[in-house]
């Protein structure tokens, strides 16, 4: 079944980390704004990766520009090995002696590590999964373990999952914190701040404050964090929100665990039966 | 009369009102209205304050299903409709990646309400775009443990398995207390 969606809505990071846990085998292929990308997986592990205009996607420019070879052996190249695949290249480099296997391999890892850091930063995208897809023949598969390329993806979206984890719920309100001494006038704040400093009332949530001063998601996060961190606000329930629920293990009716065991089971005879 | 309720819950267009109305003896009295947001026209109708159907067990005993509206400004409903429940039902659509974020926003939020067993569904596995159940698993950061099902909420069977599965869930978290 598809593996299919939008990057806008699932990240590249996340999508690694699947096929990285499903064991994977097939092609990441992204239709990006302005560009698109393939990336191959096998057991769940990067096998190959491409971006954009293919001639930039052979080995020779890959060489090159990992300067494994100089600008006239490269130059030399484009003259008499044009016609050549990636794996015939890789041999002839590797009987003549100009490279070893291990530099083309390493060569491929940083020029594969290169696109999926341009990815990264993609926040839009139709992406699809094609299972069983496997490297082309022509091309020279690597297999590089995917936590360290998932590690370099989380830091990029690190700062907005910490926000999101500080900062889960925007339906809260903000107050001023009770502490003495601290004088709101003495603290150098950005306009932006300033104006959500403005509408904090413990009847305005944070969702409202950031209508009210048109800030996305991630700035209205940004401005109450910062805030928060300088012990200036702190989060409390709007005014007027519903209270919290009583305990509700009563939720069974029942005198005892056998009387509600009992309630449950006539249920699903009930479902059953249907 | 004994009457216990249970909820099913998720994103805009999960298929609860589906789901429910499936299995519900009773035409399922829904409190829809039409959708006025653009971008939230995939379908005519949406639940605005609940869903509500009935499964009779015996003279003695009813069971209610109550459907949250899944549009996030109608989410003062949730805590309302949790109140009191046996156990809920996060329903997911396996088409639509882009909701499952806020499944996962929705999960949390009704497993704060209140500490009463759950299991994920993973509607709408019958069309070709479904994404698979444990890539949802993966995708939605559920743990092994937590029970994540394939369904169809049209399908009555389906829903039956489910809501058993549910049943079953709870008679094991009796067990354990």
């Amino acid at each position: 079944m598809a593996l299919k969606g939008n990057l806008r809505d699932f990240t590249i990071t996340q999508l690694l980390n699947l096929i990285n846990l499903a064991r994977k085998t097939g092609a990441l292929v992204i239709e990006g704004p302005s560009d698109s990308a393939t990336i191959t997986f096998r057991d769940g592990k990067l096998a190959y990766a491409h971006l954009g205009a293919s001639k930039d996607n052979g080995l020779g420019p890959i060489l090159h520009k990992t300067k494994v070879i100089s600008k006239a052996q490269f130059g030399t190249l484009k003259k008499r090995a044009s016609e050549m695949s990636d794996k015939e290249l890789g041999l002839l480099l590797i009987n003549s002696g100009y490279v070893t296997q291990e530099d083309i391999i390493t060569s491929l890892q940083t020029h594969f590590m290169d696109i999926l850091n341009k990815l990264f930063a993609w926040a839009e995208g139709i992406f699809q999964f094609k299972n069983g897809e496997s490297v082309p023949d022509d091309k020279i598969p690597v297999r590089m373990d995917l936590e360290n390329i998932i590690m370099e993806g989380s830091r990029h979206l690190r700062e907005l999952e910490q926000l999101k984890d500080e900062l889960p719920n925007l339906d809260m309100a903000l107050k001023f914190t009770d502490r003495p001494g601290v004088n709101l006038r003495s603290v150098n704040m950005s306009v932006e701040e300033w104006r959500v400093v403005s509408y904090i009332n413990p009847k305005n949530s944070i969702t409202q404050i950031s209508k009210a001063t048109s800030l996305s998601d991630m700035e209205i996060r940004r401005i109450v964090y910062s805030l928060l961190q300088a012990g200036l606000v702190e989060l409390i329930r709007p005014e007027g929100g519903p209270e919290p629920l009583p305990d509700l293990t009563s939720a069974i009716p029942g005198a005892n665990k056998d009387e509600q065991k009992t309630l449950v089971n006539r249920l699903i005879g009930r479902i059953r039966s249907l | 009369m004994q009457t216990v309720k249970m909820v099913v819950t998720g994103p805009f267009n999960a298929g609860k009102t589906e789901y429910i109305q499936t299995v519900s003896e009773i035409d399922v009295v829904s409190t829809e209205k039409k959708i006025s947001s653009e971008a939230e026209k995939i379908k005519d109708a949406t639940t605005v304050a609940m869903d509500f159907g009935r499964i009779t067990v015996d003279d003695s005993l009813v069971l209610y299903l109550f459907g949250t509206p899944g549009q996030k400004r109608f989410d003062f409903m949730w805590e309302i409709l949790s109140e009191g429940m046996l156990g809920f039902i996060v329903m997911v659509d396996s088409t639509r990646p882009e909701t499952f974020r806020e499944a996962r926003t929705i999960l949390e939020t009704f497993r704060a309400y209140a500490p009463t067993p759950y299991i994920v569904a993973a509607n709408k596995q019958d069309l070709s775009d479904a994404w698979e159940v444990e890539d949802m698993r993966i995708a939605l950061r559920l743990d092994p443990t937590i029970k994540l099902l394939p369904c169809v909420s049209v399908d009555r069977e389906s829903v039956k398995e489910t809501l058993l599965e549910l049943l079953e869930t709870i008679i094991t978290h009796l067990d354990s207390e």
